[in-house]
C-alpha cells in the first residue's frame, strides 16, 4: 500500500506541472503590453522597457517559464499590487476558510447523495424513488448562485433564522457556534449540484450491484435484508461513486466561487473574483494554481481510498 | 442459469419491435414538457422584438422598482426604470443564443480532437489525450475564471471560456467511440480502396459518432447556459448595458432586500430554461442510446413476487414420506407485454438424505423451479403464479420473511454455478463463511471463526487458517467452490441446493468437486436438489432424476433405470449425447433443433417439433405425466420401450 500511495505521489508530479504549464500559458496569452497595463497608459517607453526587463518580459518564454517555475518552488507567487502584500499569504489565508466551506459542503453531498442515492435504487419505482429523482432534477438544474439568495431571503431576512453573510459575526462571534450557524445556508447552497450528482450516481451504481450474483448469495445465506444492501451491495457500489466524490470535490471547490461571492464569505473565490476585476492577475495565478493543485491532491486520496477499499485493484 | 441470463430475455424481447425514434421521445412525458417549455421560451423570445413591450434599455428613474402586475410593467421594473419583462426576454435570447454558441464551439473542437485522437492512435493519442487530462486536472470552473482574467470580462471571453472547460467531455467521448470504430471491418474496407484519411474520417467514422456529438450537446448546453449565466453574475460576463440573465440576476443582487423581485425573476427564468433542456436532453439521451437509460435495470427484490390466492393443484405425485414436496410450481417472467412461462407446473418429491438430480438443457426451466423454492428468482420480472413448496407442513410461498430467512441458509443451503461471480469480491473468504454461520448460529465472532477454519479443512483446502484472510480473486475456480461449499455446510442444512456447481469448472476438478459433495452429504445425512444438464454427472452423484423439457418434468425415475432405459424420447437424446464427462456444447448441439421459446409453447408435446417419434396426436392437446412401470413416471403418447398410452386410453 505504501508502495502505491508513493506510485501515485510520482504521478502526480507532472500533472502538477502541466498545471503551472497551462496557467502560466493563459497568462501568457494576455492581450497588450502587461507594463503598459501596470504602469499606465501614459508611461514613458524608457520606463515600460524598463519594467519590462524587470519583470523578466524581454527574454523568451521558456526562460521566463523556468525563472517564473523556481520562483514558485521557493514560495515565491510574486506580490499582489492590489493588496501590496506577497500572494502567497493572502492565498494561503483565504484558502482556509474556502477548505472550511468546500470541505462541509462535501460531507454534507456526500451523505445525502449516497444516501439518496440507495434509497432511489431501493425503492426504485416507488414514490420516494420517484421523489427523489425529481429533486434530483431540480437541484441540478437549479443556478446556486439563485438557491443562495432565495435561502438568504427566505431564513436571513424573513425568518431572521440565520446570518446571510460572512463567516463570523462582527461583534462578539469568533467561536464555532457563531462558525457553524454562518456556515449552513452557503454550505448546503454549495452542496446542492453535487448531491444530485451523487445521488443519481450511486442510484445507478447500486441498481447494478443488485443485480449481482453475490447479492443472490448474501440472500441465499439467510441474511437481513439491510445487511444486504449496506453492507454488502453498498460497499461496491461505494468503490465505483468514490472517484465520483473526488470529481465533484472539483466542482465543490469551483462552485465556491459563486457562493462565497453570494454570502460573502472571506474565501478565495470571492477574493479570485475581484482579483479578476482589479486585474491583479498574480493574485488570480496564485489563487488558482493553489485551488487545481489542491483538487489533483483530493482525486489522488480519492483514488487511494479506492485502493484501500477493492483487494481486486491491488496488484 | 445465472441472474443476468434470466434478465437477459427482455432486451431480446424490446429489440423485436422497436418503435421509431419519435414516438419514443413523445412516449417520455418529462422530455415532451421540457420540450414543449423550451418551445415556447423559444417563440416568445423570439418575437420579442414586435410584442407591445417598452425597449429593454429605456431607464425612467421614477418608476423604479415597480413590484411585479404594477401597471404597464407586467413583471415589474429593475434599479433604473427598466421593463422587468422587456428585459427578461432579451436577457433570455442573449442566454440561450451564448449558451449554444458555447456548445458548438466546444463540440466542434472537442469532437474533432476526440476524432484525430480516436483514430490516429498512437503517439497522437497520447499527447492529445494528456493535454485533454490537463484540462480536467482544474476544478471545472476555475480554468474558467483564469481565462476570463486573462483576456479580461467580456460576454464574449466568458462563451469562449466556458467552450474551452467543456472542450475534455467531447474529446473524450467522441475518442472513446472513434477508438472502438477505426478498427471495425467497413474503416478497413474503405482504407483499402484507397480512400484518404480525411474522406475516410469524414464519411465512414463521423456519421457513427455523430449521435454521440448529439447526445454529449443536449446533456450539456443547460450546463453551460448556467456557467455563462454564473459568469455573468459574477460581473465577469456580459457588461453592462448588455444584460443576460446572469448579469440581469447579479445586478439585481444588490436591491435584494429591498426589490427581491429584480433578481429572483430572471433566476427563475435560468432555472425553467436549464431544466427544460434538462429533461429534453435526458429524453435524447434515452432516444439515441438506450443503454444509458437511468430505469433500465431492473432491482430484484429481497424475495420472488407470489401471485396471491394462486391456484395450488392438488398433488398427483405427493408422497407423505417426502422432506420437501414441490406441488404444481408455476414461476413466469412478465417483460412487458410478453409473458414467458418458465416453469409451466412441476410437483418433485425430495425424500430425506436422497439426491434428486434435475437434468434439462438450457432454458428449460431447472434452475428457475430450483430458485423459485426459496422466492431466489428475481422478481421483477419474475412471479411464482401457482403452486406451493412444502417443508415440514409450512408452504414456503406463505411464510414469513423472517421464517424465510431462517429457512435460508439454515435449513436450505444452496451452491451455485459460478464460484467467482457468486462470492462478495469485497470480503475475504473467512469473513463470508463467519457471516453465514453467525446469520443462524448466537456464536461469538471467535468461534465461528474456528468453525469456519474446520468447514474448509472439511472441504479439503490446505492451510485453512490462511486461505482464511484470502480474497475470492485470489484463489483459484476450484477453490473457490470449496468455499462456496463450505459456506452451504455452514448450517448443516437439510436440504442442499446444487445449482450447476461443476459446470463452470476443468473437467479433473468437476470430478474431484462430485466426490467432494457425494461424500460430504452422505456423511451430513442432507437431500440435495443437483441441478444439471450433464448426464454424466447425473449418473455419478444422483439417486433418481427428473428430465425437464420446456418447464415441465417429461421423465422421472430412479438413476439407473432411466439411464438403462429411458423412456421419453427427449431423455434418449440427451443420454445418448454424453460421450464424456465435461463438454458442455458439443453435446446439446447433439439435439436437432431449439428448444421452444417459453412465451409461445406449441399444443400438446412441447418437444414434439424435435422428436423423431412425433405422430399428429402428439400436437392435438396436453400429455399428462403418467407413471411408467414403479417407481418412474413418464409425459409421452409413444414412451420408448412401453406400452402404447395412446392406444390404451
Amino acid at each position: 500500500m505504501g508502495l502505491y500511495i508513493f506510485r501515485r505521489l510520482l504521478a502526480a508530479v507532472p500533472v502538477l506541472f502541466g498545471l503551472t504549464v497551462i496557467v502560466f500559458l493563459i497568462m501568457a496569452m494576455i492581450p497588450g503590453d502587461p507594463a503598459t497595463a501596470i504602469l499606465g497608459a501614459f508611461a514613458t517607453p524608457e520606463n515600460v522597457a524598463k519594467l519590462n526587463r524587470e519583470l523578466g518580459l524581454d527574454r523568451s518564454l521558456l526562460e521566463q517559464y523556468l525563472i517564473w517555475i523556481g520562483n514558485l518552488l521557493q514560495g515565491d507567487f510574486g506580490r499582489s499590487y492590489t493588496l501590496n502584500r506577497p500572494v502567497i499569504d493572502e492565498v494561503l489565508e483565504r484558502f482556509g476558510a474556502t477548505l472550511v466551506l468546500a470541505g462541509a459542503s462535501m460531507l454534507l453531498c456526500s451523505l445525502f447523495g449516497l444516501l439518496g442515492g440507495i434509497v432511489s435504487a431501493v425503492r426504485q419505482f416507488g414514490w420516494a424513488d420517484k421523489a427523489i429523482t425529481l429533486a434530483v432534477l431540480i437541484g441540478l438544474s437549479m443556478p446556486s448562485f439563485w438557491l443562495g439568495l432565495l435561502l438568504i431571503l427566505a431564513f436571513a431576512v424573513k425568518w431572521k433564522l440565520l446570518p446571510a453573510s460572512g463567516m463570523f459575526a462582527i461583534y462578539g462571534g469568533g467561536d464555532l457556534p457563531d462558525l457553524l450557524a454562518h456556515l449552513i445556508l452557503p454550505a448546503v447552497t454549495l452542496a446542492v449540484v453535487a448531491t444530485g450528482v451523487i445521488a443519481r450516481l450511486t442510484r445507478t451504481a447500486m441498481l447494478e450491484v443488485l443485480r449481482q450474483d453475490y447479492i443472490r448469495t448474501a440472500r441465499a445465506k439467510g441474511l437481513d435484508e439491510r445487511r444486504v444492501i449496506y453492507r454488502h451491495a453498498f460497499k461496491v457500489a461505494l468503490v465505483s461513486v468514490i472517484p465520483v466524490l473526488g470529481v465533484q470535490a472539483g466542482f465543490v471547490l469551483g462552485g465556491a466561487v459563486y457562493i462565497e461571492t453570494v454570502f460573502q464569505w472571506p474565501g478565495i473565490g470571492g477574493m479570485l473574483v475581484k482579483a479578476i476585476s482589479t486585474r491583479d492577475l498574480l493574485l488570480v495565478q496564485g489563487g488558482v494554481l493553489v485551488v487545481a493543485a489542491s483538487y489533483v491532491l483530493i482525486n489522488l486520496l480519492a483514488d487511494v481510498v479506492q485502493h484501500l477499499l477493492d483487494p481486486r485493484l491491488k496488484t | 442459469m445465472s441472474q443476468a441470463a434470466v434478465a437477459e430475455k427482455p432486451t431480446a424481447a424490446a429489440g423485436a419491435a422497436r418503435p421509431n425514434a419519435w414516438r419514443l421521445f413523445s412516449a417520455n412525458r418529462l422530455a415532451t414538457a421540457g420540450l414543449i417549455t423550451l418551445g415556447s421560451i423559444a417563440v416568445l423570445v423570439l418575437i420579442a422584438p414586435v410584442l407591445p413591450l417598452p425597449s429593454p434599455d429605456v431607464t425612467e428613474p421614477a418608476k423604479r422598482l415597480l413590484l411585479p402586475l404594477s401597471e404597464g410593467h407586467l413583471l415589474g421594473t429593475d434599479q433604473l426604470g427598466r421593463d422587468t419583462l422587456s428585459r427578461l426576454l432579451h436577457g433570455t435570447r442573449t442566454s440561450i443564443a451564448v449558451g449554444l454558441s458555447a456548445t458548438l464551439v466546444a463540440a466542434v473542437i472537442g469532437s474533432l480532437i476526440g476524432l484525430v485522437a480516436g483514430y490516429a492512435g498512437g503517439c497522437s493519442d497520447t499527447l492529445l489525450m494528456r493535454g485533454i487530462d490537463m484540462l480536467m486536472a482544474f476544478p471545472y470552473i476555475l480554468l474558467a475564471l483564469a481565462i476570463v482574467a486573462a483576456l479580461g470580462p467580456g460576454l464574449m471571453n466568458a462563451l469562449l471560456a466556458i467552450a474551452v472547460v467543456n472542450i475534455p467531455f467531447f474529446a473524450r467521448n467522441i475518442r472513446g467511440v472513434t477508438v472502438g470504430l477505426a478498427h471495425r471491418e467497413f474503416v478497413d474496407a474503405a482504407r483499402m480502396s484507397g480512400k484518404s484519411d480525411l474522406l475516410i474520417l469524414l464519411t465512414e467514422v463521423l456519421p457513427n459518432v455523430l449521435p454521440v456529438i448529439v447526445i454529449t450537446m443536449a446533456t450539456t448546453v443547460g450546463w453551460m447556459i448556467l456557467e455563462t449565466a454564473g459568469l455573468s453574475f459574477l460581473g465577469l460576463g456580459a457588461q453592462p448595458p448588455q444584460a443576460d440573465l446572469g448579469s440581469m440576476l447579479g445586478e439585481g443582487r444588490r436591491q435584494l432586500i429591498t426589490a427581491p423581485h429584480v433578481s429572483i425573476i430572471p433566476g427563475l427564468m435560468i432555472f425553467v430554461l436549464v431544466m427544460s433542456i434538462n429533461l429534453m436532453g435526458d429524453g435524447v439521451r434515452d432516444v439515441l442510446d438506450p443503454r444509458l437509460k437511468s430505469g433500465a435495470l431492473g432491482r430484484p427484490s429481497a424475495r420472488t413476487d407470489v401471485t396471491k390466492n394462486r391456484a395450488i393443484a392438488p398433488s398427483v405425485s405427493a408422497t407423505p414420506t417426502a422432506t420437501l414436496s414441490v406441488e404444481g410450481l408455476e414461476t413466469e417472467f412478465h417483460v412487458g407485454a410478453e409473458v414467458y412461462r418458465a416453469v409451466g407446473g412441476v410437483d418433485i418429491a425430495l425424500e430425506a438424505e436422497e439426491c434428486l438430480g434435475l437434468v434439462g438443457e438450457s432454458g428449460s426451466g431447472k434452475s428457475v423451479t430450483a430458485m423459485s423454492l426459496l422466492g431466489l428468482v428475481p422478481s421483477p420480472p419474475g412471479r411464482i403464479v401457482a403452486g406451493r413448496v412444502v417443508y415440514r407442513e409450512e408452504d414456503l410461498f406463505d411464510v414469513s420473511y423472517g421464517r424465510l430467512r431462517q429457512l435460508r441458509g439454515g435449513t436450505f443451503a444452496c451452491v451455485f454455478q459460478d464460484p467467482l461471480s457468486t462470492l462478495h469480491p469485497l470480503f475475504t473468504v473467512g469473513a463470508q463463511i463467519v457471516e453465514a454461520i453467525r446469520a443462524h448460529q448466537p456464536v461469538s465472532y471467535r468461534e465461528a471463526h474456528s468453525k469456519a477454519v474446520a468447514l474448509l479443512q472439511q472441504v479439503r483446502i490446505p492451510s485453512a487458517e490462511q486461505r482464511m484472510k484470502a480474497y475470492p480473486h485470489e484463489l483459484s475456480g476450484g477453490m473457490r467452490q470449496r468455499i462456496c461449499i463450505a459456506m452451504a455446510l455452514a448450517n448443516d442444512p437439510e436440504i442442499l441446493i446444487a445449482d450447476e456447481p461443476t459446470t463452470a469448472l476443468d473437467v479433473t476438478v468437476q470430478a474431484q468437486m462430485l466426490k467432494l459433495l457425494n461424500r460430504l452429504r452422505k456423511d451430513r445425512q442432507s437431500a440435495v436438489l443437483f441441478i444439471t444438464h450433464d448426464f454424466g454427472v447425473v449418473s455419478e452423484i444422483c439417486d433418481r432424476v427428473a428430465v425437464m423439457y420446456a418447464g415441465r418434468i417429461v421423465e422421472m425415475g430412479p438413476t439407473d433405470a432411466v439411464l438403462a432405459e429411458p423412456a421419453h424420447p427427449y431423455t434418449r437424446k440427451l443420454i445418448d449425447c454424453v460421450p464424456v464427462l465435461g463438454e458442455p456444447e458439443r453435446r446439446l448441439d447433439a439435439i436437432p433443433g431449439l428448444p421452444p421459446v417459453v412465451n409461445r409453447l406449441p399444443e400438446g408435446c412441447a418437444f414434439a417439433e424435435r422428436c423423431a417419434q412425433a405422430r399428429p396426436e402428439c400436437r392435438k392437446h396436453d400429455i399428462a405425466l403418467d407413471s411408467f412401470g414403479e417407481q418412474r413416471s413418464v409425459r409421452c403418447l409413444f414412451p420408448l420401450g412401453g406400452v402404447n398410452q395412446g392406444a390404451a386410453s
